[in-house]
């Protein structure tokens, strides 16, 4: 049985502003055990980054305000650590990988300095130790001439190589956790291709945890061994990634996989869009937060927010849909054939 | 045969000192049909925007034609010559968040080019025509007085959309129109464009990173690597029998929604070959055009 390394037990962050609390998350619960990585799908202001920020404690407070839940880290609550007890808990035990490599590096120090820095804070070695362990990142992270690499500074490198680099102060202090918010997005998709190959690689050396942000559904399928799928402060499908890519559950995941074109079947027809926008978050709806943008909506998804109900052993969703009671919705033709197309493909290739 | 509606004619398009210039495009040719979508794509800094950018003039060129109806379009010519092409030809460009001015109300940018253009100069016609324009592109008529700070970025490239349909244009050039935008919002605007092509007869330059979304849009895709056209080709030639090396390393980076086949995905990586000047593009099958020389196409073609 493989050790569960963060447990996320009903968190909640607010926001304060001027027009009101921003409940921009809205109880989340997940748990990530080691080696595996779970990937955070959804659109912006869904709260997939302030989730993965709330995990680093990098939700400034105020106006940030931790309003309910644990986030327990190895067991132990990491919510009312101190600044001073948190320091120690980045980069050494949680690291985290930005999307925009150029602004993530210092661009007046040299990239060898910006990771030996790193070393040397959480780690009790010499500096000509901290140099070598540098080196050794660097040619891990597959940047070539890492002797000449570590003298130069971040706009010698292009985007890929720098976003390498950053991955590289990720891994300085040998984090059990990895939180990687878009860490491609900036990037072209054959470089991107090649940073999520790293990922996985690292991952599999170092039995390191990752936890994915994305919104790129290809990515997902990619990297990711579970998805959490979130909607206005909340998960809203939770499964394994063949669970919600073959069995998806949830009408809002529906929408953002025939948000998508088939590649694959040449069709031609319109793309299944998601009318509307997402709701105000300082005053979420009564019932459930997609009711009005979901063509599947029932009554009482006016009334009452549903539970998260559960599907398999490792399946859940949070749409009432899936009660007992509610009327039989299938899942939209153009999604399920495309599925059928994916399944039968993989089955005729083994 | 549909009409050609653009010609392009080795265009090359350098920057910098004249000794040592930066080619950001490299003598490249296609032609684009009435009411078709020719999809460009092609990595950060392959010339794809820069070509967009030529053909509607925001560059002089440094050598090659551009034909725009038969006509050159970067020949010298009249002030009412220049107003005409330009109200035939529009853009739509990539961040819906810096291509709007914050100052003008949604109704005064897209009636910007009526006043340049002197259309519409009754209130109530005008007034009317901007309501038409918003109601097109999926906005309604009371969106005219807001700003552009109050439209989310799917709304705000919707306005975009209005003011290059403004002036009735017949060919617009979209630069990379979704990148900045969610997928469900992409998928929205996106359909938008085609239903507003079918409506209207346009034909589009779709620029674009994305090559799922390029695929679906387009009739036709060019490929383009360090400003050279290396394929071009129907969507469905390019996307299931690709031939350069260099499309086919584009193709196997592509990541879909398909955890099993992603499972067993392998990258090809592309190794840059240098042609020497005998590269051309050659015509593989009827309207599949790669580049390079004669030998390097029969080996690619195996």
């Amino acid at each position: 049985m493989r050790k569960k390394l963060l447990e996320v037990n009903n968190l909640k962050i607010n926001f304060k502003t001027y027009a009101g609390i921003v409940q921009a998350v809205r109880g989340v619960n997940f748990d990530l055990y080691e080696g595996e990585t779970l990937a955070i799908v959804g659109e912006s202001g869904s709260g997939k980054s302030v989730t993965s920020n709330a995990i680093m404690k990098l939700i400034p407070q105020p106006p940030g305000i931790y309003a309910e839940g644990q986030i327990l880290f190895d067991g132990k609550d990491i919510v009312p650590l101190t600044e001073k007890e948190m320091s120690k808990v980045r980069g050494n035990d949680i690291a985290m990988i930005f999307q925009d490599p150029m602004t993530a590096l210092n661009p007046t120090m040299r990239v060898g300095k910006q990771i030996t820095e790193v070393i040397l804070k959480h780690k009790k070695v010499s500096s000509a130790d901290a140099k070598a362990r540098a080196l050794k990142l660097l040619e891990l992270v597959g940047i070539p001439m890492p002797e000449k690499r570590f003298r130069q500074y971040p706009h010698e490198f292009s985007g890929g190589m720098r976003q390498r680099v950053v991955i590289a102060i990720a891994l300085a202090a040998d984090p059990k956790l990895l939180i990687a918010d878009e860490p491609t997005t900036a990037l072209d998709v054959t470089i991107q291709a090649q940073i999520l190959e790293l990922m996985k690689d690292i991952q599999k050396k170092r039995n390191t945890s990752i936890i994915f942000i994305t919104h790129d559904l290809g990515v997902v399928a990619n990297v990711a061994d579970r998805v959490a799928v979130m909607y206005a402060g909340q998960i809203v499908e939770y499964g394994t990634v063949n669970d919600i890519f073959y069995n998806p559950k949830h009408p809002y995941t529906w929408g953002l996989l025939g948000s998508m074109p088939d590649l694959k079947n040449d069709v031609k027809e319109a793309l299944r869009t998601i009318p509307g926008s997402p709701p105000d978050l300082t005053q979420p709806p009564k019932g459930d937060a997609f009711a009005p943008r979901n063509e599947f909506a029932l009554a009482i998804d006016y009334e009452m927010e549903p539970p998260m109900f559960q599907v398999s052993d490792t399946h859940f969703a949070k749409t009432w849909l899936l009660h007992p009671d509610a009327p039989k919705v299938e899942v939209p033709e153009s999604i399920s054939r495309r599925i059928e197309g994916y399944l039968k493909e993989a089955h005729e290739n083994g | 045969m549909a009409k050609k509606l653009l010609e392009v004619k080795n265009l090359k398009q350098y920057f910098g000192a004249s000794n040592n210039p930066i080619k950001a495009v490299d003598g490249i040719s296609f032609d684009i049909y009435e009411g078709e979508t020719l999809g460009l794509v092609g990595e950060s800094g392959c010339g794809k925007s820069t070509t967009g950018r030529s053909i509607i003039r925001l560059y002089d060129i440094t050598d090659g034609e551009i034909l725009f109806n038969g006509k050159n379009i970067h020949a010298s010519k009249s002030r009412k010559e220049m107003k005409a092409f330009n109200r035939d030809m529009q853009m739509i460009f990539q961040d819906p968040y810096a291509s709007l001015n914050p100052r003008m109300t949604a109704g005064e940018i897209i009636s910007e080019g009526f006043d340049i253009h002197g259309l519409y100069k009754d209130k109530k016609e005008r007034q009317e025509r901007i309501a038409e324009l918003l109601e097109a592109v999926g906005l309604n008529r009371e969106h005219a007085n807001r700003y552009a700070h109050e439209f989310s970025g799917g709304q705000r490239q919707r306005i975009g959309i209005a003011r290059a349909l403004s002036l009735n244009p017949s060919f617009i050039i979209a630069d990379e129109p979704i990148s900045a935008l969610d997928v469900s919002i992409q998928a929205q605007v996106v359909n938008l464009l085609k239903k507003l092509q079918k409506e209207r007869n346009l034909t589009y330059l779709f620029i674009a990173h994305d090559l799922s979304m390029v695929k679906y849009i387009s009739d036709r895709i060019a490929v383009m690597y360090r400003g050279k056209v290396v394929e071009l080709g129907t969507s469905d030639e390019i996307y299931h029998h690709p031939i350069h090396p260099y499309t086919k390393s584009l193709l196997s980076a592509v990541p879909l929604p398909d955890p099993l086949t992603e499972r067993i995905r392998q990258r090809i990586p592309y190794v840059h070959e240098e042609s020497d000047n005998t590269a051309t593009l050659h015509e593989v099958k009827p309207g599949h055009f790669v580049y390079g020389t004669e030998s390097q196409i029969t080996k690619w073609n195996k």
